[in-house]
């Protein structure tokens, strides 16, 4: 029996008894020089950091200023996704009707599109001499580039479709069958959304919401070129730290410390769903 | 969509029961069967995978649409093509029960129960307190705060059977409803089954490929094969005189088809001939159709001479199988006409039988049951 467990080490605790595979060395070197290239710039990041003077520039008016204004725009914008992007996902997962794959590939472009491209376009949409947004500072005399809501539409553009697939993935392998249950039940077909089809995707709802949450977060291109640089209304996090690195290093490297551990902290958001190979739902 | 009124007001009405003409078609299949069940009758729906058994429950539930016919609950239309009538699911009041239960995971039992009152407008106190009511009625209130991943079979099952009954449905489907479970808690919810199906005012069909299961639970049986209806009656007419092969192997039984000729005398369509003793086909003309069975147990076999007073029927074929059964042995004979035979273990050994071997077979003509063919 321990001579077919040929790849592990004798001794070990859990007996496989698959013949487990020895990794090849051309496939082991640049796996170890990926993980190297991934990890050594965060650690670098983690030695850099100017630790004692970090309470100090953590309290600058304006790094709190920007990391609250991230917060708030991430939130709103995820909010926005999850309020339109939950309805689209439903359509994209069961409407038969063609043009659907048409229309999820459409929907699903702001994925590639380079940011700078998606505030370019939404500055041709909605800036003041936009195709809509023309008609909004005729109007009503408002003009959406350049304010803080600027930066939420800018960020719900580009994180929205990750909410949209999730979604729509969870839904289409969702068991369609409790659904036909629910309306032998009575249930019409809305309350069944909301009573049984919600509760069984609420996995992977949390799951988009946290990838749309970061995503927004992180969100520089579209943010910068849509709503500009402006401390206080439009200068997020990623903008500020972009601004500090040139002036101020250590207060550039204090601020992305504090993205990193926000980061880290969505990824143990997330660790039932990714780091477990998806064994668990 | 439809100019149709939820039928909420006939449910107390259930003297007519369902009377259904349903016609559903895929690409590959058609569905076409005339079903009709009184109140409180219970129908059991026979037939072998692929018949389109679920497909009937589907159409009658509003799962699938007629192409044509009319589905008729209680004296309210539900689906009528030809007049443009289609009453969703959801306003139907069906109580079905899926083979694999369906029970929500994400709710308690309780909740499960409840969750056709509360999808019909009412406050979640008042839908629990009715659910408790029905878990208690049906002995299962100790499972109130179980989720289904927590229950066994058989527990689902019951629950699967309380949530549909608290819909107070104005007819009852159950597809396969025993299919799952094991051969113990089988017998055990066979029984509960028959109580609460009785217990039911409206109408009710069990789907089942399970012929025991039909002739415990049903009323009245309906055999579908492919599509069509073989056969309908009550569950001792179908025993006793199956008129598709199907049927009859399933009630362990041989059918033989074939021609009158003469009293008494019946010759086969496969070759052959069979004596009969049976008065009721006495008054038929030579020539008429008929089916006749005879049981697997009622024929003998013989290698040598024939016993002294030697029956009416007696042929020659050869060994074909040999197969065990828990307390017989079921031997399969080639011949004209073919035949299966119980035999006692200690008869094979006797007899040495092994494929290929050529048998003599002889069986009473009072063994043979004749009837008008349909």
């Amino acid at each position: 029996m321990m001579a077919l467990d040929r790849g592990d080490r004798p001794g070990r605790r859990d007996r496989d008894l698959r013949i487990t595979t020895r990794t090849p060395w051309p496939m082991m070197l640049p796996a170890l020089v990926a993980v190297l290239f991934l990890l050594l710039p965060l650690a670098g990041l983690l030695v850099r950091a100017p630790w004692t003077d970090l309470p100090q520039l953590l309290s600058e008016p304006e790094a709190f200023q920007a990391l609250r204004l991230s917060l708030v725009c991430a939130t709103a914008a995820t909010g926005l996704s999850l309020f339109f992007g939950i309805p689209l996902a439903w359509i994209l997962a069961r409407s038969r009707r063609p043009g659907i794959s048409v229309l999820r590939a459409l929907v699903t472009l702001p994925l590639v599109l380079p940011p700078v491209v998606g505030g370019v376009a939404l500055l041709v949409a909605l800036g003041r001499r936009g195709l809509v947004g023309r008609y909004l500072d005729e109007w009503f005399g408002y003009s959406l580039p350049f304010t803080t809501t600027a930066v939420i539409l800018a960020e719900t553009f580009v994180a929205m479709p990750f909410l949209v697939i999730t979604v729509e993935g969870a839904l289409r392998t969702a068991n369609q069958g409790l659904e036909e249950a629910a309306a032998t039940l009575g249930s019409k077909p809305f309350a069944t959304f909301r009573r049984v089809t919600l509760p069984l995707i609420a996995p992977s709802l949390v799951a988009g919401s946290v990838l749309t949450w970061a995503r927004a977060l992180g969100e520089f291109g579209a943010t910068i070129t849509f709503a500009g640089n402006f401390p206080g209304t439009t200068q997020t996090m990623p903008l500020k730290i972009y601004l500090l690195i040139q002036n101020d290093p250590d207060a550039g490297i204090a601020l992305s410390l504090v993205m990193l551990l926000v980061s880290v902290a969505a990824l143990a958001l997330l660790r039932d769903r990714w780091l477990s190979s998806g064994a668990r739902l | 969509m439809t100019g149709a009124s939820p039928p909420e007001a006939t449910v107390g009405a259930s003297t007519i029961g369902l009377d259904a003409n349903i016609v559903v078609g895929r690409e590959d299949f058609e569905l076409r069967a005339q079903v009709r069940v009184g109140p409180g009758e219970v129908l059991a729906v026979l037939g072998p995978n692929g018949a389109g058994k679920t497909t009937l429950l589907r159409a009658l539930a509003g799962l699938l649409a007629l192409r044509e016919g009319h589905v008729e609950v209680g004296g309210a239309r539900w689906d009528d093509p030809a007049a443009n009538l289609f009453v969703p699911t959801t306003d139907r009041r069906v109580g079905l029960v899926f083979q694999d239960y369906r029970l929500f995971p994400h709710l308690s039992v309780l909740d499960n129960v409840a969750f056709a009152a509360r999808a019909r407008g009412a406050r979640r106190g008042v839908a629990r307190t009715g659910a408790a009511q029905v878990l208690e009625r049906l002995g299962l209130d100790s499972l109130a705060a179980r989720r289904p991943d927590q229950l066994s079979g058989g527990q689902a099952q019951r629950v699967a059977l309380a949530r549909a009954l608290a819909s107070e449905p104005a007819m009852v489907l159950l597809d396969e409803p025993l299919a799952a479970l094991d051969a113990r808690t089988r017998l055990e919810i066979r029984t509960e089954l028959r109580r609460h199906l009785s217990a039911f005012a409206g109408p009710s069909i069990v789907v089942t490929h399970d012929p025991l299961e039909a002739l415990v639970l049903a009323d009245r049986i309906l055999v579908l094969e492919e599509g069509r209806i073989a056969q309908t009656g009550t569950p001792s007419e179908v025993a006793r005189r199956p008129v598709t092969e199907y049927v009859a192997r399933l009630m362990g039984l041989n059918l033989y088809s074939g021609c009158l000729a003469g009293p008494g005398r019946i010759v086969l369509d496969g070759g052959g001939e069979l004596r009969t003793a049976t008065r009721s086909v006495e008054d038929l003309a030579e020539g008429s159709r008929v089916l006749a069975v005879l049981s697997p147990g009622a024929i003998s076999l013989h290698l040598g001479e024939l016993p002294q007073g030697s029956p009416r029927n007696v042929w020659t074929g050869t060994v074909s199988g040999v197969e065990l059964l828990t307390d017989r042995v079921r031997v399969a004979v080639t011949g004209a006409p073919d035949a299966l035979v119980d035999v006692t273990a200690a008869a094979v050994a006797e007899l040495q039988l092994s494929p290929g071997q050529e048998v003599r077979l002889s069986a009473k003509a009072t063994e043979v049951t004749a009837y008008p063919a349909p």
